[in-house]
């Protein structure tokens, strides 16, 4: 009877998993805070990033200012690889990165062992 | 708190329980038993573990799922149960929460050095910069930062001095080391009118240069660019890798369950037997592995092209190299010295020479050069011309003294035609790889001059290696037949494709193209539609800015050798990330079935320790065979020069 019971719940915790891994859930997204010529954001990486999606204007020069609160050496660097970006993030510590926005289009960073992602979109 | 201090903690805390595991068989038992465990196993998991939990719960929370998931929930189930376990009077093994926490931050302690290891090769190129030059200001050498240097200063270099910036000497000469931009070995000399290449450390005699690129303009700051940008650039076969780390954590936990679930409900096993073969699958995945196994290679295979002087772009172009069938060279320039001089005159010496020179004054073909330098040493004076034409690919023309004069190639000829002797006269002279130009006034020819570009010395060698790698060497130029193929026959290449119009180049590299991938070697401007059109685009050094552009490998040296050496590393590079994927891919396959206890029928388990000993020591081994790279022979088939 117990064994039943068991089998259920774990079979649950199937259907659970796949059900909050891979169903459709939104993501936090922003636009840029827009100043005098310069446009920033602030993403807190911590189990990923947040904001995962970021929209920039073209042509405004931009910051990204990464804080790490997260100890997992997963996320210690950030990789831009078409802007040849790699910054280390040290925790609890906010990281600027500046972005050259000239060029329209949509580009994805990652952590550095290409296991979380963000995307980032210039228009 | 640190990586390395987790480590620490964990490790101290974690000895008194390894003595208990190795020498209970001798009797000898941990004093207070389960509690002493469960005071020690607490401290680890508070301070080490936590934040593994913590990064975890945050990906949890947004519907992600990494490495760090599968760590916590491994050492926490076991942890958890371990305490059920103790006030059920079971038997606990808290040591595996314990050493799998261990094993994990030891194989990060590694990694995480490994990892700066395989990406200080940037670093190292930006530390070569020199500090501070002396620039003249006023009437006296004053020592400047850096920085502060600006375009057209004059800066004088002393004996030991690091050149600070790009320029041109404009006095003295000394011997440079180049070594550490150009991956060229031998000191080379310069005087007046050479390039000198900032960062480059000068040996023996002082001279001042001009400054002509300061700031990240010069060539030391576009390679870091370059370079950083390659170390950090996809190569498509982590598309792969990219799908397969989306799914890895979530179907591993529910690989978990499974596993538990089998063992428990349909064999039959304890409830501690059947976790034990849970955690151990959770505990053993390792999608780090796969992450690593691609960008720490591509890392440190760009880090060493650029310390060899061979800059290659990103990991696409790493890939294409290795189905490359066809390299295609142009000649000059890249084959040749690209320095012509002129052999023989036919016809009047005096009278040709003036025309040519006259008409070939407002011309940039490196033939006019050649036949300028003759005229002044015969110290021939040019005469005035109008309505300069230079018609692409084939020659130039003008009005002297009021009479249409030309020199070109045959193509040009119209109306005028080579008399028998004169035809005969060139074709023995283009059999000697000579270029032939014809010299005209008035539609009639006065005469030719033979043009000369020797091939470098090192041609031979580096086409050799190439054929012997089972490439097939096609040789690509404006040149007619004979010619090219004197200079083919010389330098050892397979195909020549002559009369070939510049705007025409990258046809032909399309043509080739239908029987494989073409890897194009050129250095002009001319080629850069070439470049590109290949399918891995070779700039040859001392090339423009606009080739290097186009260029998906750049070499920094003008050495044709050097081409060997550039598909030797990128093909060395993507093997290594191959072998990287196949043990990362292969050790989970193999792995995870194990640590389920499939094999246990046949006595092969593997406890939670073991598995995230393992788990550790997978991407550990990934990282070091990407690091491993750097030590690696690049066997080159160039036999020595």
């Amino acid at each position: 009877m117990t064994k039943i019971l068991v089998l259920i719940v774990g079979l649950a915790i199937i259907g659970f998993i796949l059900w909050w891994f891979f169903g459709k859930h939104a993501v936090a997204s922003a636009d840029a805070t827009v100043t005098d010529h310069q446009q920033s954001v602030d993403i807190e990486v911590s189990g990923g990033y947040s904001p995962e999606n970021i929209v920039l204007k073209q042509g405004v020069p931009a910051v990204l200012n990464f804080t790490r609160k997260d100890a997992s050496s997963c996320l210690d660097h950030v990789v831009f690889s078409d802007f040849g970006i790699n910054q280390a993030l040290p925790q609890n510590q906010a990281e600027p990165i500046q972005i050259d926005t000239s060029k329209p289009g949509e580009y994805e960073w990652a952590c550095g062992m290409d296991m979380f992602h963000g995307k980032l979109i210039i228009k | 708190m640190t990586i390395t201090k987790r480590f620490w903690i964990s490790l101290i805390f974690s000895l008194p329980m390894l003595a208990n595991m190795i020498l209970m068989p001798f009797g000898w038992m941990l004093p207070g038993g389960d509690w002493t465990q469960l005071a020690l196993t607490t401290v680890i998991m508070l301070v080490a573990t936590g934040p593994f939990v913590q990064s975890a719960w945050a990906s949890f929370k947004k519907h992600h799922a990494n490495m760090d998931t599968l760590v916590a929930i491994g050492t926490a189930t076991a942890y958890l149960y371990s305490i059920y376990a103790m006030a059920t009077q079971q038997p606990v093994f808290f040591e595996s929460a314990a050493f799998v926490t261990t094993f994990v931050l030891l194989g990060q302690v590694f990694e995480e050095r490994m990892r700066n290891n395989a990406s200080n090769a940037v670093e190292k190129l930006v530390n070569l910069q020199a500090k501070d030059a002396e620039v003249l200001r006023g009437d006296e050498f004053v020592k400047i930062p850096l920085a502060e240097v600006e375009l057209n200063d004059v800066v004088r270099v002393k004996p030991g001095q690091k050149v600070p910036v790009d320029g041109v000497i404009v006095k003295g000469s000394s011997t440079l080391d180049e070594s550490m931009v150009t991956g060229e070995s031998m000191p080379v000399e310069k005087s007046v009118d050479d390039a000198v290449i900032g960062s480059t450390m000068n040996s023996t005699g002082t001279f001042l240069f001009k400054a002509n690129k300061v700031g990240d303009q010069t060539m030391l700051s576009q390679i870091v660019d370059l370079v950083k940008k390659a170390q950090n650039s996809h190569a498509p076969i982590q598309k792969l890798t990219d799908k397969v780390s989306d799914v890895f954590v979530p179907v591993v936990l529910i690989l978990a369950i499974l596993t538990f679930l089998t063992w428990y409900v349909f064999l039959d096993a304890s409830i501690a037997r059947a976790l034990i073969f849970a955690v151990s699958v959770v505990v053993i995945a390792c999608p780090c592995a796969l992450g690593l196994a691609t960008p720490t290679a591509l890392m440190v295979g760009t880090g060493r092209g650029a310390k060899m002087g061979i800059l290659i772009k990103n990991g696409e172009v790493l890939e294409a190299v290795n189905d490359v069938k066809t390299v295609v060279f142009d000649k000059t320039g890249t084959i040749t010295v690209g320095k012509p001089q002129v052999t023989d005159i036919v016809g009047d010496q005096q009278q040709v020479l003036q025309i040519a020179a006259s008409l070939e004054e407002s011309s940039e073909h490196p033939l006019a050069t050649a036949i300028l330098a003759r005229a002044k040493a015969a110290a021939i004076t040019a005469l005035p011309v109008d309505d300069f034409k230079a018609i692409e690919g084939k020659g130039v023309s003008a009005t002297i003294d009021g009479q249409t004069g030309f020199v070109g190639n045959t193509k040009l000829l119209t109306t005028a035609k080579l008399s028998d002797d004169l035809e005969q006269q060139a074709v023995k002279l283009q059999n000697e790889a000579k270029t032939v130009v014809v010299v005209g006034v008035a539609d009639e020819i006065i005469g030719l001059i033979a043009i000369q570009d020797m091939p470098k010395s090192t041609s031979k060698a580096a086409i050799a290696a190439l054929k012997s790698r089972g490439l097939k060497t096609v040789m690509l130029t404006g040149d007619n037949q004979r010619v090219a193929q004197a200079v083919a026959d010389q330098v050892g290449i397979d195909d020549v494709i002559a009369d070939v119009l510049p705007g025409d180049k990258a046809e032909q590299v399309q043509a080739l193209q239908a029987t494989g991938k073409v890897a194009f070697v050129g250095d002009g401007i001319n080629d850069a539609p070439a470049l590109t059109t290949a399918d891995v685009g070779i700039a040859m050094g001392s090339g423009t800015d606009i080739a290097i552009d186009a260029g998906g490998i750049v070499l920094v040296k003008n050495d044709l050798r050097d081409v060997d050496r550039a598909l030797a590393l990128s093909k060395k590079t993507f093997n290594r990330i191959k072998l990287n994927l196949f043990w990362a891919f292969i050790y989970n396959i193999l792995g995870i079935p194990v640590a389920a206890g499939i094999f246990f029928a046949i006595g092969l388990t593997l406890s939670p320790e073991l598995a995230g000993l393992a788990m550790a020591f997978s991407s550990l081994s990934v990282v070091t065979s990407s690091v491993l790279l750097n030590k690696a022979k690049i066997t080159s088939k160039v036999q020595a020069a």
